[in-house]
């Protein structure tokens, strides 16, 4: 147990033990989505829609069914009619759509028809005898062509309530808040600058593909192993699509290969358990990267315009957005999020924005950290940076200037409770980093970032062991060394070593429902529930104890792993240690364990401020980032060095979004990158160390102090990395991705 | 799908001839098997030409020119206790292909016959002068390198006909390479533009030069009109500026995913000098 850089009064919260799963992951004993198998086990493979937007006219199966190693061939008719819950509805419909297209292929890449075959290579090969007959369509990918009077229509009757009259039937959501009176608020400023910006879909990229091992009889029962970041909602999601009961699915996630939000949602589950339902074998997909980048969820596109006045000394008097986003073919593109996290850190008497949620024949955009609010930051950051540099101030000055507090009146509506934004500014001012001298060619930018952060429904159990260990089982898989921080949190409060307890991701049938590993949640609402179910446990072993000694319960305490007497007059008794009550608790009344389930909602919101250093090489627009501090409150930091992982995590994936990644179509609507060749993730040499500061303002709402910390990180780096490109090469740079040569016009376009 | 394993290039050349469908040759197989298992070619007869004897050799000769084998990969070529001293851009340029994995197993042959417009080793070898022999039914002929590729993905070889080594010219007396690319990230890319500089001095003037370019045309250039831009120059600003000129006006490159005419035709300018200034050290006896 690692306690030398203890200092604070937990025990455990706080140091960084090595983490549960490392050995597993570095010896290539770790089990991923693609590392089982089945007795009798088939090969699904997936045909997909070479076009942007067409009528299925016909598919003829038959000389795929014919084939011999074939053993079921699947379409969307193999859905639609189920005897169970007839008619799908809302968002199982739309996943229903994405997964295996109905009258329609939607997108490049959109799922049509699916075989099972007795090897991976004859099931793509059998691929090839499955005739479709496609009238392609009239197409749109970009935004702000997808609402023009004639785009395209992807799908009439897909708008809810929120969209006002008269938009194309491509924009399927609206929102708008803000308050106070804008156009009175840019009346008193001394300048108002706006501005169009445009960034570019990218996707998670997570490394590990995603795979599944699906088997379901002819009873309507049914076991699906795949990677996810929640397997209830592929238990509830797979159950409705199959016309099956949820509670007959089990689902049990593997050990998964990042997410980053991509696997909140089902893509070959529910087309694996159709295969296999009509095989009676199991089937297991495995996803190529192709399919991964055409088919599965990228962050939405962006068209922005954004309007800020602001006062001579720094004030800002008011700020307006309208934010379109781009979803794909499906409503869910985060508009309303983008619009409400744009201005979120700035304490503002006058404030307006819009959120435009818009289909395109794009694959479903999937949650991608802070899904939304990077390209608002992108946009309002550079406003303000703009407004910063033309009226003479200091970017971090002007920040603090206006930075939102406890008691301010949030952009989008509530009242902020205790937050860390100043705390970051403050550490972002005082850092060397800051006042670090540039050289020639080289250019600074700081930008701040917020998220709200989610509880959601949480179930946790807790065992104790004859020996004294424990084991907790958790419903959210480990996306980020959660099963770390849960065991640091148990170990906190039942005062046994860390490695002592073994913590497990759960599968569907051995615990009760958890929402899916997103929101930042996992270590404040899983965590939240761990020392509650350990708290239940603890409970007990003072119960335990209380029996032994013959007096009251109540006269119990728990102390350092030990049931104590609460004060002098409770008794005289040796402290009763947890192994002790354990090794008898058989013959005392039977197995001790906590549990826990809730709804927590304190998740506490979250701010951090980035500062970047970049270099442009004027003859090419080639861009390095030479230096990068990120500061973030972290509330408390159970494991620092996950935090710290999760701060350099979003860095790193900012970097790529800023500078090279997106997602490139052609003409013909064909995605012209699907391949990490060119799809530009950046590598480990593009990087620089990337330098963190933990600031901890507790989070009220949690029993530790935790705010989450996997999406805030995100957030701000577009915009801090445009603004230090955009110093470095002395031209606004307001279109993402910063390629080479994007840059390079835009400096020979600047003279 | 047919696999061979020949003993002899005649061998292998006989497998070929008389081989129906696509054909393609194994040796590092980091463009051929990815290829495969990407089904953009499926080839019908698969032929390994790692079991013939000395495809794996790097010899000197006792004139200063060099043979490599067709499975030489760029490990070897790295890792060659005297090759990279005499063409420093050969070995780079072949070097900054991939990742330390596929160093293991990528040959400039399969580089050059993979028809690429990008591929980095390829103007290097052009502009150093990189001859081949093609052994094919009617016995061998040897070919200069950029008469190899024809198009994207295609080759000047016919049916039964395949590259069976490779010869570096002597390095000879104050003599210097280098070869550049760009690509928007640090590695394990695909070049955006490519330049190949091979030049010999007499005191500071230049008295030869080739300058290949790579990624802006449907093959990699060999540009004369580079060549007489520095040629009796001391590399001056004119000559660079000569140079930089002559690079763009050569460039007949595409838009896609990976760059924009634009770009390509400036950057070509632009790295043709800063490959030059690093062979002309080199030339010279400098560290660059």
């Amino acid at each position: 147990m690692a306690l030398d850089d203890r200092k604070s009064h937990f025990t455990f919260v706080g140091t960084r033990p090595n983490r549960p799963d490392g050995l597993d992951k570095v010896t290539g004993r770790a089990r991923f989505g693609a590392d089982v198998t089945a007795p009798g086990m088939l090969f699904g493979a997936i045909l997909r829609s070479p076009h942007a937007h067409a009528r299925i006219v016909r598919i003829d199966t038959s000389k795929a069914e014919a084939h011999r190693d074939v053993k079921a061939v699947v379409t969307r008719a193999d859905f639609a009619d189920v005897p169970f819950k007839p008619g799908l509805e809302g968002e199982f419909w739309n996943v229903l759509e994405n997964v295996m297209a109905g009258e329609k292929a939607l997108y490049d890449g959109h799922a049509v028809a699916a075989v099972a075959a007795s090897s991976a290579l004859a099931a793509r090969d059998a691929l090839k005898l499955i005739e479709v007959e496609y009238e392609v369509l009239p197409h749109v990918t970009d935004v702000d062509k997808a609402m023009a009077p004639d785009a395209p229509v992807i799908r009439e009757g897909a708008a809810d309530y929120s969209v006002p009259e008269g938009m194309h039937p491509n924009v399927v959501r609206y929102h708008e808040s803000g308050h106070g009176d804008v156009e009175a608020g840019f009346a008193e400023a001394d300048l108002v600058i706006e501005d169009h910006f445009v960034t570019e879909a990218t996707h998670q990229g997570y490394i590990e593909p995603h795979a599944c091992l699906a088997s379901l009889g002819a009873d309507g029962k049914g076991e699906l192993w795949c990677c996810t970041q929640g397997h209830w909602i592929v238990q509830k999601t797979c159950a409705a699509l199959l016309g099956i009961e949820t509670a007959q699915l089990r689902v049990t996630a593997s050990e998964i290969g990042g997410g980053f939000g991509g696997k909140t949602t089902v893509f070959i589950e529910p087309v694996a358990l159709a295969l296999s339902r009509k095989a009676n074998r199991p089937v297991k997909i495995v996803m190529s990267r192709s399919e991964v980048l055409r088919a599965t969820g990228p962050t939405a596109s962006a068209s922005m315009d954004v309007k800020i006045g602001m006062k001579k000394d720094g004030t800002i008097t008011a700020a307006q957005g309208v934010f379109r986003l781009q979803g794909g073919a499906f409503p869910g593109a985060p508009g309303d999020m983008t619009a409400m996290c744009a201005f979120a850190p700035y304490n503002l008497t006058n404030v307006r924005q819009v959120g435009y949620d818009v289909m395109s024949n794009r694959p479903k955009q999937a949650a991608y950290r802070a899904p939304g609010a990077p390209m608002g930051a992108f946009a309002v950051e550079s406003v303000i940076d703009e407004l910063c540099k033309k009226l003479g101030l200091d970017p971090v000055e002007v920040r603090l200037k206006n930075a939102v507090r406890e008691g301010t009146k949030a952009s989008y509506g509530p009242t902020y409770d205790r937050i860390g934004l100043v705390e970051t500014l403050e550490a972002a001012k005082a850092h060397p980093h800051y006042s670090a001298p540039l050289k020639p060619g080289q250019g600074r930018g700081v930008a701040c970032g917020f998220w709200f952060n989610h509880g959601g429904e949480t179930s946790v159990s807790l065992a104790l062991s004859e020996d004294g260990s424990a084991q907790l089982m958790v419903g959210t898989p480990d996306i980020g060394g959660s099963r770390a921080s849960m065991a640091l949190m148990a170990a906190e409060v039942l005062g046994i070593p860390y490695e002592n307890i073994r913590v497990t991701i759960a599968d569907t049938a051995t615990l009760g429902y958890n929402d899916v590993s997103h929101g930042s949640r996992v270590t404040y609402a899983s965590g939240l529930a761990t020392i509650k179910a350990a708290q239940h446990a603890v409970e007990k072993l003072c119960e335990r104890a209380a029996a032994k000694w013959g007096i009251p319960v109540d006269a119990v305490k728990w102390e350092n792993g030990c049931a104590v007497p609460s004060g002098p007059n409770a008794g005289d008794f040796d402290p009763l240690p947890l192994a002790e009550i354990t090794a008898d608790m058989g013959r005392t009344g039977g197995p001790i364990s906590g549990h826990f389930e809730a709804t927590p909602e304190g998740a506490g919101v979250s701010f951090g401020t980035h500062i970047v250093d970049a270099e442009v090489d004027p003859e090419t627009g080639k861009t390095s980032i030479t230096r990068y501090t990120v500061i973030q409150d972290a509330g408390k930091a159970i494991h620092p060095a996950y935090v710290e992982g999760q701060f350099q995590g979003g860095a790193a994936q900012g970097i790529g979004w800023a500078l090279n990644e997106e997602y490139i179509y052609g003409e013909d609507g064909r995605l012209q990158n699907p391949v990490f060749l060119d799809y530009r993730i950046p590598v480990a040499s593009d990087l620089p160390m990337i330098d963190t500061v933990i600031v901890e303002v507790p989070n009220p709402g949690h029993p530790f102090g935790v705010r989450g910390v996997g999406e805030t990180g995100i957030v701000p780096p577009l915009a801090a990395i445009a603004n230090a490109v955009s110093n470095a090469a002395g031209v606004r740079m307001r279109q993402l991705p910063m390629s080479p040569p994007r840059i390079l016009a835009a400096l020979k376009g600047n003279g | 799908m047919q696999y061979h394993r020949p003993a002899s290039f005649a061998e292998a050349s006989d497998l070929a001839a008389h081989a129906t469908g696509i054909t393609r040759f194994l040796a590092g197989g980091t463009d051929v098997l990815v290829q495969l298992r990407s089904e953009i070619v499926t080839p019908d007869t698969l032929i390994d030409i790692k079991a013939i004897d000395g495809v794996r050799d790097i010899t000197r000769h006792a004139d200063g020119s060099w043979t490599l084998g067709v499975a030489v990969t760029g490990a070897e070529m790295s890792e060659h206790p005297q090759l990279g001293r005499e063409w420093p851009g050969v070995v780079e340029a072949m070097d900054l292909i991939g990742s330390t994995q596929i160093q293991g197993r990528a040959t400039p042959v399969g580089n050059l016959c993979n028809g690429s417009p990008a591929a980095d080793s390829v103007p290097a070898m052009v502009a150093a002068g990189v001859m081949a022999t093609v052994t094919g039914p009617n016995g061998d002929r040897v070919v200069a390198v950029e008469d190899i590729p024809t198009g994207p993905g295609k080759t000047s070889l016919a049916q039964g006909e395949l590259i069976s080594a490779l010869h570096i010219p002597a390095r000879g007396a104050n003599g210097g390479d280098a070869y550049l690319r760009f690509i928007p990230r640090t590695e394990m890319d695909i070049a955006v533009v490519g330049v190949g500089v091979n030049l010999r001095v007499d005191g500071d003037t230049i008295t030869e030069a080739r300058v290949a370019l790579g990624a802006v045309a449907p093959t990699v250039l060999l540009v004369e009109d580079c060549a007489r831009a520095l040629i009796g120059t001391t590399l001056d600003d004119a000559a660079l500026a000569a140079l930089a000129a002559s690079a763009s006006a050569a460039c007949k490159p595409i838009d896609d995913k990976r760059g924009t005419i634009e770009f390509r035709t400036e950057v070509a300018g632009v790295l043709a000098k800063r490959a030059a200034k690093i062979a002309y050290a080199r030339a010279k006896g400098e560290t660059a």
